[in-house]
């Protein structure tokens, strides 16, 4: 993967950067060589790249601060929260200062009555939900890596999970959010009220990787817990049959928080890892519901109606909290599992759900072709795969070949109407890419809002769009300097 | 101006000489300025629907009514619950799916379901220039690239002329029911409405209604759903409220009556005064309805939304003073501007983004101003 050559400028002049940071933020500056070594990637570790320096604010006011000098100076910023992203969201580049939020974790309101809590953005997604659990209340959105995962992360890449098909992603739960601009002004947007009075500007900051500003703060849309939840295990001897099911699950009005979806070698994989009992079948479903006693029998009576008349090999239904968890325990081991066997790639391609089957079908005869074998293992409600390629990264030219097949089966998502990805992110991993999903003019318009709020090109810069989409906008920057 | 395709639409912003109107069905006029009227509606027709995948894909132009009556025979709908400005400001004709897209209107369900912006999956549009660009698509979970889908929703017209949207659908629920409050002020009122939406029991409408059918005040829960679930929510829910005295209205076409006219603010219909919308902090509303003494008033979404008849020609925004929150003149004239003000730093990218798109500012020149 190509990266634009560094800013020679920026790095001679150092020293004398790092002393500005310094002085707008003693003792939170990194810039040893060896210590900034800890950020050289995130969860892509395919790539690595240490930064010029590395700098852990507190506040919204150190963020401006430290923002603006950069700005003033021409130096790159990369946020970042947790570092987990997938797609390499927060891949230093060598001329750039990293701009972390991991100090800025405090809660800052909790309103019941309005269902807001308000954190800062250094908060991770877990821990959201951990200040209001008590009582009784939880932050939706959930995705996987939700232990570690920061909120400013989630906001950047507006994060899904399991159960969005019920409560939506980060967007639909985002409120509102203090950003910082690449030259130091903080803009509030959004609050305890709900929709914009004018552009919903709230809704393009969200998704925007970084490249906009930076998010402090944020009002997220709390939820009272339901009274419970129940899974139910199908298990099919084909995916055509299984994306069927789906559908008419679907289509006969119940809306599940839930549809996970795994294939055969993926069940394979988890079960022999996890022991979850899971049966030896081609397409395994995990259906669950929620609500009171009651009203999860009457889902799971309409939904277990509509899997028996597709024959299934296995229909297992929880009936208490351990047989629950044991439905669960394979799926989400499912990365673990893969992490056990080999490497692996996980791709995050959204297609529409009535082109499962075919998709699937593809993606195996892909697989046969590379001589790569895929286990997927995704979100069936919503359409939001996840295929994992297995390869070994000490064997030479395995990750070119995977990389390869990755962009194979992420041409195929766009191609049946879907997208390039559900809830990663584009990043550095599918920056190159773009150009299937969007026409030149599509990406223009994009880069036009990237204009406006950051006309230096200064924040993230080499991400999300084809750098030679890019290359005009980011050259001017550096002539201009 | 009324363009038969996407081309034709391109080819006439492209040639266009001075300002343009953008127009749907005319229920709810979105350019309050002047120029040539842009009619939409040739751009018309469902281009793909799948029940199964939760999708619709239609031209801008295409009636609302009919998208619904499509989706209805499949037993969904839009669970955004758009509203009908008809009534509210006296205007006629057909609303268009692109019409309720530009100024993201949205229902009570709001509150739990999402606006029109949630549900918008993908745009089209011809920016100010004449271009066509696309955004989105028609899945539900598409983090590529920039969400210009969320910005065209509710941008009046002013980035772009929306030639198709892509919407997620939701099943109709098999029951409705509503649990009514009579009595309660303003202040109890909200009260109620935050119990019932911190409840876990689901609630998708909060409405409170000071002079209700009956001409007394009365708070109402929705809850919808399976019959058995709805049932168990709405006595359960009723339950939480010990002594308050609640009924529980069941049957379905009342049901969705007293809805339908929350939605539609038809308690303003046909009455003097202009009309204001003021999106709030629920727990702020009682006391800014106070501060601006309006002539009657509803809260919806908890009371986040208040609805305002102000006598005429009045000045909500400096009887509210400075809310979390934001007041826009739905119905009347006056010199105060239609749109809230906004802080210098989101003015400024509002401006530098409406550049961007239209350069030469012929798209509904006057709007959000």
């Amino acid at each position: 993967m190509q990266m634009p050559e560094p800013n020679a400028a920026v790095i001679a002049r150092k020293a004398r950067i790092v002393e500005m940071l310094e002085a707008a933020l003693p003792g939170g500056i990194i810039h040893d060589e060896a210590e900034v070594r800890a950020y050289e990637c995130d969860a892509l570790t395919a790539y690595r790249c240490p930064p010029l320096a590395v700098a852990l604010p507190s506040s919204t006011e150190q963020v401006s601060a430290l923002l603006k000098i950069c700005h003033d100076e021409g130096v790159p910023v990369v946020p970042r929260g947790a570092g987990t992203s997938l797609a390499g969201g927060s891949l230093p580049t060598a001329d750039s200062l990293i701009l972390g939020v991991a100090r800025m974790a405090e809660v800052l309101e909790t309103d019941y009555d309005n269902r807001f809590i308000r954190v800062q953005t250094g908060r991770t997604n877990l821990s959201v939900t951990g200040a209001v659990a008590e009582d009784g209340f939880f932050y939706a959105p959930d995705p996987s890596s939700q232990l570690a995962c920061a909120i400013a992360g989630n906001i950047a890449m507006n994060s899904g999970g399991a159960h969005c098909l019920k409560y939506g992603v980060t967007t639909n739960n985002l409120m509102g959010v203090t950003l910082v601009l690449m030259d130091g002004t903080v803009v509030e947007l959004g609050g305890a009220h709900l929709d914009a009075g004018g552009l919903d500007l709230l809704g393009v900051i969200c998704g925007s990787e970084g490249q906009l500003g930076v998010v402090t703060e944020a009002t997220l849309r709390i939820l009272h817990q339901p009274e419970g939840a129940r899974p139910v295990l199908i298990g099919y001897d084909s995916n055509e049959v299984a994306g069927a099911c789906v559908s008419d699950i679907i289509k006969a009005g119940v809306l599940p928080v839930a549809i996970e979806f795994m294939d055969r070698p993926c069940i394979r994989a988890t079960d022999a890892f996890s022991g979850a009992g899971y049966p030896d079948c081609e397409a395994l479903l995990i259906v669950e519901v929620e609500g009171s006693d009651a009203e999860i029998d009457e889902q799971l009576q309409k939904i277990t109606a509509i899997a028996r008349r597709h024959n299934p090999v296995e229909l297992r239904e929880a009936t208490d909290a351990d047989e629950a968890a044991r439905i669960w325990l394979g799926r989400k081991s499912a990365f673990g599992a893969m992490g056990s066997i080999n490497d692996y790639m996980c791709l995050d391609g959204t297609i529409p759900v009535n082109e499962l089957p075919y998709v699937l079908k593809r993606i195996s005869e892909m697989s046969k072709e590379f001589g790569l074998e895929v286990a997927n293992v995704f979100h069936a409600g919503d359409g939001n795969m996840h295929p994992l390629i297995l390869f070994n990264a000490n064997e030479a030219g395995q990750l070119e070949l995977c990389e390869d097949l990755g962009a194979e089966i992420l041409k195929l998502c766009v191609e049946v109407g879907g997208c390039l990805t559900g809830e990663h992110g584009v990043g550095v991993e599918k920056r190159d890419l773009m150009h299937h999903q969007y026409a030149p003019q599509d990406l223009e318009a994009q880069m036009l809002i990237k204009d406006v709020f950051d006309p230096k090109w200064l924040l993230n810069p080499a991400k999300v769009f084809p750098l030679d989409a890019s290359n005009a906008r980011r050259t001017a920057m550096l002539a201009a300097e | 101006m009324r363009p038969g395709s996407e081309a034709e639409l391109a080819e006439m912003v492209r040639d266009a000489t001075g300002g343009l109107r953008v127009r749907g069905g005319g229920t709810r006029p979105v350019g309050s300025g002047a120029g040539e009227v842009l009619d939409t509606t040739g751009l018309s027709g469902i281009h793909l629907y799948e029940p199964g995948a939760l999708t619709v894909v239609a031209g801008a132009g295409t009636p609302l009514s009919e998208i619904e009556r499509r989706l209805d025979a499949e037993g969904q709908r839009l669970a955004f619950e758009p509203m009908d400005h008809r009534g509210l400001l006296g205007t006629s004709g057909d609303s268009t799916i692109g019409g309720v897209v530009a100024a993201n209107v949205s229902g009570p369900r709001r509150i739990q379901a999402g606006a029109c912006r949630d549900f918008l999956l993908g745009v089209r549009f011809v920016d100010g220039q004449g271009t066509v660009i696309k955004n989105g698509g028609r899945v539900m979970k598409n983090v590529t690239g920039y969400d210009l889908v969320k910005l065209m929703a509710g941008s009046r017209g002013t980035l772009g002329v929306l030639s198709e949207v892509s919407l997620k659908v939701l099943p109709k629920p098999e029951a409705a029911a509503t649990i009514l409050f009579d009595g309660l002020d303003d202040a109890q009122a909200v009260r109620a409405m935050a119990r019932g939406l911190g409840s876990p029991f689901d609630v998708t409408g909060a409405a409170h209604l000071p002079e209700g059918p009956e001409g007394h005040p009365v708070t109402l829960l929705r809850v919808e759903g399976f019959s058995g679930s709805v049932d168990y929510r709405a006595d359960t829910m009723a339950k939480l409220f010990g002594a308050l005295p609640v009924r529980v209205e069941r049957d379905p076409v009342r049901v969705a009556q007293l809805w339908t006219d929350i939605r539609d603010v038809t308690s303003m219909k046909g009455a003097n005064g202009d009309v204001w919308r003021i999106s709030c902090k629920p727990s702020d509303a009682p006391a800014l309805v106070e501060a601006l003494d309006p002539t009657s008033h509803i809260f919806d979404w908890g009371g986040g939304l208040i609805w305002a008849l102000m006598p005429e020609g009045t000045d909500a925004r400096t009887r509210l003073g400075m809310i979390d929150g934001h007041a826009t003149r739905v119905r009347g004239a006056g010199t105060t501007p239609v749109f809230p003000p906004e802080s210098a730093p989101v003015a400024a990218l509002t401006r530098a983004i409406r550049q961007r798109f239209d350069p030469r500012g012929i798209l509904n020149p006057g709007s959000f101003h």
